[in-house]
């Protein structure tokens, strides 16, 4: 455990990408097995220990210390296995037995059970020192939080035993930590983790932002970017298993894809539910809001599957019967695509069709007509292109529409996690319900907690402790002085929200200081924008 | 009944006396001033006279370049001011001169402690605990996570950290007054005889601590070294303001430190792009707040600044009579 701490510790302090590689790199070296897949698993959010919440945490520190001065410390250090880790009274005599290893430590977390976790953790936390009570905790309750994404760790997984990065992706899949036959193949030379006739999940091929300001359209394919949420549906060895983008398994969230596919393939799509929203005439889809109330859920009811059913529009063929077809150009594999739809339920896969455009300059006149389809935007694939994992500079681009502004005026903050720890930094905005000169009143129609950079956020905070008029626990009320250009991709009406909207990916776009409170928007503006 | 110690009023921007009309470290200059030590935000220019430690003293002529209405108070010296209040400046342990304020009038006794700590820093005389009615003290790490290590082995750290990268120096971003100069004695005490480097905004306060008759050993200013090579293997003391700015590219490679209590909170080390954290405070912890409100043991317990509700919530959860003072213009993130 010690050299996981250090290695968190050091992770946590290093900014630059190359150092945080060179670190992970080397403890993955030097650390024996199997206590380095245990701490890659960690890294990587591989591990799940039922009994062990962030609840836990709270509930265990509220046998030993005041639950007013918890609350205090845990708001102020904005992370709480970190408050824990420093609130954690020392035992009276020297620890009896040394730190465990992570691999004890993993074994002892998963034995432990909701009766037990309460005696059982505090003997753990008891046998290590602070740094090593933050790991432990970080590791027990899974959220890290500390810069290290999946795609970091496997680089430097690579970097490590010097194997393409691409064949560890490729071979991670599938595997369970501690992950003893991907480190038998990169360390020991052994063969690769069996992968054949398992539905594994194969990584995403993702697009830069368009930047340049044109392309040709003899090198690139345009395709509509829709607004759903990009899945991978794999079948293989008689089972089927829905994607998400960071290869959570969603197949229970959507059983009615998963049973529809019947040819082994690996696809690449946009899921969304019917409607009449996007790609009009043609059997069209519901804007994202609709797909919303079926995300995350682990039962589907009948009633659901009816009102909102699912269907994945079609971008990308990996692998089709047994044959990988990803080092082929585009061009080629969209043949094989469009050859397999026939074969494919009309139900629930359709294809994503290329835009036909003479040129770059109508392309963009039809891009600019799409605002209204609730269409996230345009994708630009070059024609040669490969299926290549992660982004690839100058294969594809996605070219978002431009964002929906807003003027509105800050109501409350309250302090952030992680980075934004102990700062004022996430922001409830709201617009006008009427006429302010009239006594119209503000209701809040957003949060945003990002947009602005590290400067802006020191000024934001000390405005927001200059213009509190009440508290509420950890929110603050600020005077209502402040205007904010709140950024979005759309609006929808709800019901969760007292002014009746709720936008989709709100962000601070910039800090109007200038301008009076009175001169923000109104809710009527922003009910106007709504598309669904 | 309970006594309402009204002789002494609290302000926003400071503390008055109200019978000699004297403000403890006000924010805007007064007729009278008392001051505890030497940090800005404490020891204001422009007061009619201003009572404080000699060495207080000395650090304002060097920061306002003018003594002007001086009246030096030594340490255990009992001053007369009028309406019948007697002042007697008492070591706080902070920096070179700090000190805490015993105010004594018709038979009650106040104590402002001023910015304090409880540990030994070679650089000044200790904490002194004294009896009184009322303790008006800082709380400025006042929350229970804020548990400072032992100094010597963050010192321990930093010296490591210069070992195991010759090419290298470590770049400590530390308050020019005071962190400064005790950085520089603990790094003596372990045994570090090199020269240390200094940003000039360190160099004059450092020539008034050897003054001072604090011996702080070999130390250069950056901007004399003749190249980066120079400096490779030492330890190079800036304001945290310098961390990150241009003028850190003069130096080879630096690993960017900060000694600030702060630094036990991971996510604060982060935001000032602080490498190597080195918990090293010039203020109470949590247990040398509640240790020295249990030591001094007064009827009543002021807060002034830092994280009051914790302390109060302290207070209350010990059964001790305590309130919040909400004054203004105290600035304590870099330490």
């Amino acid at each position: 455990m010690e050299a996981f701490s250090a290695l968190l510790d050091a992770l946590v302090y290093t900014r630059s990408r190359n150092a945080k590689l060179k670190l992970l790199a080397d403890y993955l070296r030097d650390t024996p097995d199997p206590d380095r897949g245990w701490a890659l698993a960690a890294l990587t959010d591989g591990l799940d220990f039922p009994a062990v919440k962030s609840s836990t945490i709270r509930n265990l520190m509220s046998e030993r210390v005041d639950p007013v001065l918890w609350t205090l410390s845990r708001e102020y250090v904005g992370d709480s296995a970190e408050t824990a880790s420093l609130l954690w009274p020392g035992p009276d005599t020297a620890p009896a037995e040394p730190p465990p290893t992570v691999a004890e430590a993993v074994d002892a977390l998963s034995r432990m059970t909701r009766a037990n976790v309460m005696s059982e953790l505090p003997r753990l936390l008891d046998r290590l020192d602070g740094s090593g009570r933050y790991a432990l905790l970080k590791l027990a309750t899974g959220a890290m939080r500390i810069g290290i994404s999946a795609r970091l760790a496997k680089t430097a997984f690579a970097q490590a035993f010097d194997v393409p990065v691409e064949d560890v992706e490729e071979h991670w899949h599938g595997q369970q930590p501690p992950y003893a036959a991907l480190f038998d193949w990169a360390a020991h030379g052994a063969a690769p983790p069996d992968s054949e006739n398992l539905p594994l999940f194969r990584p995403f091929m993702l697009a830069h932002p368009l930047e340049q300001d044109e392309v040709s359209l003899t090198d690139y394919a345009a395709e509509w970017k829709w607004d759903g949420i990009r899945v991978q549906v794999v079948r293989a060895g008689g089972e089927t298993r829905v994607y998400s983008r960071s290869g959570d398994d969603i197949s229970g969230t959507f059983p009615e894809i998963a049973q529809a596919l019947d040819i082994d393939a690996v696809l690449d799509g946009e899921l969304l539910v019917r409607g009449s929203h996007q790609g009009g005439d043609k059997g069209g889809a519901a804007s994202f809001n609709a797909l919303q109330q079926r995300l995350g859920r682990k039962a589907v009811s009948k009633k659901m599957l009816a009102e909102a059913p699912a269907f994945v529009r079609l971008y990308d063929a990996l692998i089709v019967e047994g044959e990988d077809l990803r080092a082929l150009p585009w061009s080629e594999r969209r043949q094989s695509l469009e050859a397999l739809i026939p074969r494919l339920d009309p139900e629930r896969f359709d294809i994503s069709e290329v835009i036909e455009a003479a040129d770059f300059a109508a392309l963009t006149a039809i891009r600019e007509r799409a605002r209204d389809d609730a269409i996230e935007g345009v994708m630009l694939k070059h024609r040669d292109s490969p299926y290549v994992a992660g982004r690839k500079t100058g294969l594809w681009y996605k070219w978002k529409r431009d964002p929906l502004l807003i003027d509105c005026v800050l109501m409350y903050a309250q302090r952030g996690s992680g980075k934004r720890s102990s700062f004022y930094s996430d922001y409830t905005f709201g617009c006008w319900d009427g006429d302010p000169d009239a006594g119209a009143e503000l209701l809040p129609v957003g949060k945003a907690y990002f947009g602005f950079t590290d400067e802006e956020l020191k000024w934001l905070d000390r405005y927001v402790r200059n213009h509190t008029v009440d508290r509420f626990g950890p929110v603050r009320e600020t005077d209502k002085s402040l205007v904010f250009e709140v950024a979005f991709d759309s609006v929808h009406a709800s019901k969760r929200h007292k002014s009746g909207l709720a936008m989709r990916f709100p962000r601070i776009s910039r800090i109007r200081a200038d301008k009076p409170a009175h001169e923000a928007d109104h809710i009527a503006t922003l009910q106007a924008m709504i598309r669904d | 009944m309970a006594r309402d110690f009204s002789w002494i009023r609290p302000e926003p921007w400071g503390i008055h006396v109200v019978p000699a009309d004297c403000w403890i470290d006000p924010a805007r200059p007064v007729d009278r001033a008392l001051v505890t030590h030497g940090h800005a935000d404490h020891a204001r220019g422009g007061h009619g006279r201003t009572f404080a430690t000699p060495e207080t003293l000395a650090i304002m002529k060097l920061r306002y370049a003018t003594d002007e209405g001086a009246v030096p108070t030594p340490y255990h010296e009992a001053v007369a001011l009028p309406g019948g209040v007697r002042a007697t400046w008492i070591p706080a342990g902070h920096v070179l001169g700090s000190a805490q304020i015993l105010l004594e009038h018709a038979g009650e006794r106040i104590i402002v402690t001023g910015d304090f700590k409880r540990r030994p820093d070679p650089t000044c005389l200790p904490f002194e605990v004294t009896p009184c009615d009322v303790l008006i003290t800082e709380a400025t790490f006042g929350l229970p996570v804020f548990r400072h290590p032992s100094s010597e082995q963050e010192i321990g750290k930093l010296l490591s950290a210069l070992a195991a990268n010759p090419q290298r120096c470590v770049l400590v971003g530390a308050y020019a007054l005071g962190k400064a100069q005790r950085l520089i004695a603990e790094l003596r005490r372990a045994g570090h005889n090199r020269t240390i480097w200094l940003h000039g905004a360190m160099e004059r306060m450092c020539a008034l601590y050897e003054e001072l008759g604090v011996s702080l050993g070999p130390l250069r200013l950056v901007s004399d070294a003749g190249d980066k090579d120079e400096l490779a293997g030492s330890v190079v003391i800036a304001p945290p303001s310098a961390l990150n700015d241009r003028w850190s590219r003069r130096l080879p490679d630096p690993i960017t430190a900060m000694a600030s209590g702060w630094m036990q909170v991971r996510q604060r080390a982060r935001q000032r792009m602080v490498e190597l954290p080195l918990v090293i405070s010039d203020h109470a912890d949590w247990d040398e707040l509640t240790q020295t409100v249990i030591d001094v043991n007064p009827a009543e317990t002021w807060i002034t600044h830092g994280r009051e509700e914790a302390m109060l919530r302290w207070c209350q959860l010990n059964q001790r009579r305590a309130r919040a003072l909400a004054l203004v213009g105290y600035e304590d993130e870099d330490d």
